[in-house]
This record gives C-alpha cells, structure tokens and sequence, in this order.
C-alpha cells in the first residue's frame, strides 16, 4: 500500500487516456506530457499505459509500505526532488526504495509536470475504459479527483518485462528542442487578417494563472479577427488554440470541451503537445506554424526517439 | 460540403454552416457509418450541429486516406436519402427511435440567473418576456458535446439569439442553463462556459456510473418547466438524497 501524506499541488492518477467517447462529450484526457509518462512507466518495467501520478509543480509525500521500484520523468533536473533523509531523488532512472520509505517528491525544478511510476502500476478501476482522472466530471483515478492526504492506493501487477536504463544522452534526445511551439492552420485562420495571422506568428504571450488541463490562457497583444460571424459549434480537435472575441487566445488541451463555437486560428501539432503540458503560468509562448507533413515528421521522430532509447 | 485538416490528426467534415435538421441528419448517418467501420487508426468522432470532426492517428494514417475511406459513406448516405425522400415526405427527426419528450425543470430567479436582465436588454423584451419565450418551446438533442452530457438544444426563438460572453466565465455552476446563437443548454458539471445564463435545473445531467449516463440523448425532445425556488430546492434535495 502507498499511503499519501502531503497531496502536493495537483496530483492526480492518469494514464494514456479515454479514446473514443468524444460523441458523448468526454474528452480523451490522460497524461498532459505523454511522452514523459510513457517514460516513466518503461524506466519501471511497465506497459506504457500502466496508471502513474501525474505530479504538477509541487509533488506529493508518499509512504511505501511496501518495497517498491519507481521512476521520476519529466524536465526537472533532479536537483529539486529529496526524500525524508534529504538525498535527492534520482530523475529518469529507475530506483528502489524499502518498505517503510518516505518519498518526498518536493517542488519541480523545472516544467509544469512530472510523472512518478510505480512498478507493477498504481491499482485503480477503471472507468470507460480508462483510470485516467477527469477533473471537470470528477471521473476516473481517485473518485475522479486529486489526491489528498490520509488516500491509500495498492499497487498492481501491470509489469512487462524488467526496469530499463536509458543513457543521459538518450533523455536529452526525449527533451524537446526550446523555441516556438508549432503549429498547423486551423478551420477559421480565413477569420483572421493576413497581417493578424502574421502578428500571431510573430508576437510572444504569456501563460496566465488560470490554465489547467483543459485549457491554457493566453495573454498578448489582442488577436482580433477580421470576420464578426457567429460560428456554427463545431467539433474540437486537441491543441486546437481559438480566439474568443476579446482577442485573448486558448489552447485547448487534454481535458478540453469536444466541441466550441470560438474561431481557431491554429493548431498544435501532436508532437508538442507534450510541451504544453509543461508550461507554467508567466512562461513565455511563442508559435511557428509548419505543414501538415512536417508535423507528421516530427511525431515520427519523436516516436522513433522514444522506442529507440528503450530499444522497443 | 467541405472537407479540410483540422489539425495534423483530425479531419473535419462539414455539411453547411447553419442549423438543419437536413445537415445534422447526413452528421448523424456519417458518424454511425465510420463508427461501424471500427477502424483502430480512427480514434473518435465529434458530430456537430452540421459537421463532423474525425480524430486518427497520423502516424497510421493520413488525411487523404482517411478522406478515401469516407467519401463512399458520404455517397451511400446520399443515394440512401434520395431513397427517404421518394418514399417519405415527411420531415422526420434524426433519430425517430430516441425522440422521447423531456421534461426539465428550470429556476429562472435572480441568483441563478446572472445574464437574465443582459439579455432582456439586449432582445428589448422584460426579463418575463425572456422567461416566456424560453420556457414556451419545443427543442430537440442535436449532439452531446462540450462537456460530457452537455446537450446541444434547437428550438430556440429567435427573439432570444444573442452572442456569446465576449470573456468566457472560468466557472459557471453545474445545472445552469444558458443561450447563446440559435442554441440553449444545461452546464452537467461545473465548468468554464461562454454561455450566457438565464436559469438553472436542480436535475443531475450526467452521471458516469449510470447506464446510459447522460439523461438527454441526441434525437430526445425537451421542454423546460419554470419552477420557482421551494421547488428548485426541493428537486435538488431529492436529487442529493438518490
């Protein structure tokens, strides 16, 4: 059993996600950084879609009754993470710890998230197919919300072979590159002026206090459309980034509404998503829109990335 | 029509850019014609009013694929619809078999009621005249969308159009009832929402653990009945103690 002593922030039990209920208006949700929590659970011997915490900003105090192997992934550089007897936590590694052990996760030195793994996976029901927790219905994970102190959460045996080690310079190769998030046009670019479009590309916001997982505030320089049309709701697709009428933009992310009436000037491609995941309030965004082939390439890249330092 | 990328892992379909029975029943044939293909490289679908968004993996797929898978869906529905329409001259609902008649109860005082007297300045109506116009229509279910059980509702009088909040609210409260364009709803969990609000239900809209879990489903016809705030309360006390 893990008992949990200090919640952290936001701590919640997520997964890859609930596919395919959109129609009923359930976003697919999982882990806002997919790749650092797939990360995770292969570092531990894990499937990659074994239930983890997910960690934002503060983590949580844990006791392991039970010895344990876990992974920490994420941007941090380790130098933040401690236990009770203050050694610091490794990071993107695998490491065990005995029963009786308190792990304290602490403040994330760098990034918005991280994801802590547990071998064998955290044992929790699924609901719709997924254990991911979906905040805004209070579905999935924990009673569909975060963790608390006093919760207690067995492990299971979603095991897939032994724990990995992956070489630093294969972590840096998972690391995403810095610069401008990228983007592809979306359904309502026409809605906007040329030299509004060019603007977009151009001009850096800001990320405001009230983002979370299903949508990130933007503050900037006013992206205002040149089209005042109602538009017809419309299917959502993730990363979509629309432009209410006060000019202030919002990606849409994981835990996003399926459908919206706001234009969309852009989309994030799926191989930044993970990016998104990490941003905190006052960073700095910045996008650089690429076509849809080179979006593709860079999801293709990332992917051959992963399954190559894990030689999957 | 128009076809186009939404993203580098969806494509979107579309219809028409207004609300019509005609367009949303070709959404409603498309979505359950991909929906059988239980193809592994499509991971899910949001029909709309008149369009339909499909998400896939672009790594297994790409656009113009999926475009060729569905363009013959598009083209069988077509001539099955010419069929309708030679033997059938009437102008039926989407889904016939659903259809059923919902009855909703709104609380339309004050409290609840945040944009009431906006939109009744807006519209040059009183606010009775707001209350009158929206709890005196038929609507029907187009889709669920936005949140999970959040029911997409035609019908509404077109005195009562008015635009969404030009800043959505970050939260508004579970059971709200709002309008915006030709379009009301209820808010089934509390959410962030760009609606404006004249009411809410004391009714739970969305449950995870019930079969199915949301109490609108597309096809059902709704009314809402005004109720003043004993009975608001004393719906919502029956509602806590299920």
């Amino acid at each position: 059993m893990i008992r949990v002593l200090k919640p952290g922030l936001l701590t919640t039990v997520q997964d890859l996600g609930r596919r395919g209920f959109t129609h009923l208006g359930l976003s697919p949700g999982g882990a806002a950084d997919c790749v650092s929590f797939r990360m995770a659970n292969l570092l531990v011997g894990n499937d990659s879609n074994a239930p983890a915490l997910e960690i934002t900003l503060l983590g949580p105090t844990l006791e392991f009754g039970v010895a344990a192997t876990l992974a920490i992934s994420g941007y941090g550089s380790g130098s933040g993470y401690g236990t009770s007897a203050s050694s610091s936590l490794p990071m993107n590694e695998a490491f065990e710890v005995a029963a009786g052990t308190t792990v304290a996760v602490g403040a994330l030195s760098a990034g918005a998230r991280a994801y802590l793994a547990i071998r064998g996976g955290l044992l929790i029901p699924e609901v719709m197919h997924s254990c991911s927790t979906f905040l805004p219905a209070t579905i999935g994970g924990l009673e569909g919300r975060a963790l608390r102190a006093g919760d207690e959460i067995a492990v299971g045996e979603r095991t897939q072979g032994s724990p990995r080690r992956i070489s630093p310079l294969a972590v840096a190769s998972l690391r995403p590159q810095p610069g401008p998030v990228r983007v592809t046009p979306s359904l309502q670019a026409d809605w906007f002026g040329r030299a509004t479009i060019e603007r977009f590309h151009r001009q850096a916001f800001t990320v405001t206090e009230q983002s979370n997982r299903s949508g990130l505030r933007l503050a900037g320089e006013a992206i205002l459309r040149s089209n005042q049309g109602e538009l017809l709701t419309e299917g959502i697709a993730l990363g979509a980034v629309q432009v209410p009428n006060d000019g202030q933009p919002i990606i849409l992310f994981v835990d996003q509404q399926t459908t919206g009436g706001y234009p969309k000037i852009a989309n994030v491609i799926a191989a930044d998503l993970p990016r998104i995941g990490q941003l905190r309030p006052r960073d700095e965004v910045r996008f650089q829109s690429v076509t849809i082939p080179e979006a593709v390439e860079l999801l293709r890249q990332q992917e051959r990335a992963l399954r190559e330092a894990f030689a999957l | 029509m128009r076809i186009a990328p939404a993203s580098d892992s969806s494509l979107f379909i579309s219809f028409g850019d207004s609300i019509s029975l005609e367009a949303h029943r070709r959404v409603i044939s498309l979505f359950h014609a991909v929906k059988r293909l239980r193809d592994p490289r499509i991971h899910s679908l949001h029909p709309a009013y008149s369009s339909l968004l499909i998400d896939f993996d672009p790594l297994q797929i790409t656009h113009a694929e999926v475009e060729k898978l569905v363009e013959p869906l598009i083209a069988e529905r077509l001539t099955a619809e010419t069929r309708i329409a030679e033997s059938s001259p009437s102008n039926l609902p989407p889904n016939p078999k659903a259809g059923g008649q919902i009855e909703i109860p709104v609380c339309y005082d004050g409290e609840f009621a945040p944009d009431l007297a906006a939109v009744a300045q807006r519209c040059s109506l009183a606010e009775e005249q707001v209350i009158a116009l929206h709890s005196g229509a038929d609507y029907f279910v187009y889709f669920l969308g936005f949140a999970p059980g959040f029911a997409y509702l035609g019908g509404l009088a077109s005195p009562l159009h008015v635009p969404r909040l030009s800043t959505p609210r970050k939260q508004v409260t579970a059971g709200s009832v709002g309008i915006a364009g030709a379009q009301t709803g209820l808010y089934p969990n509390h959410s962030p929402g760009g609606w404006q609000l004249i009411g809410r239900t004391p009714l739970s809209m969305f449950d995870a653990s019930s079969r199915p879990p949301s109490r609108l489903q597309p096809g059902d016809r709704v009314r809402f009945r005004r109720i003043d705030r004993s009975e608001f309360d004393r719906l919502a006390r029956l509602q806590a103690s299920r």
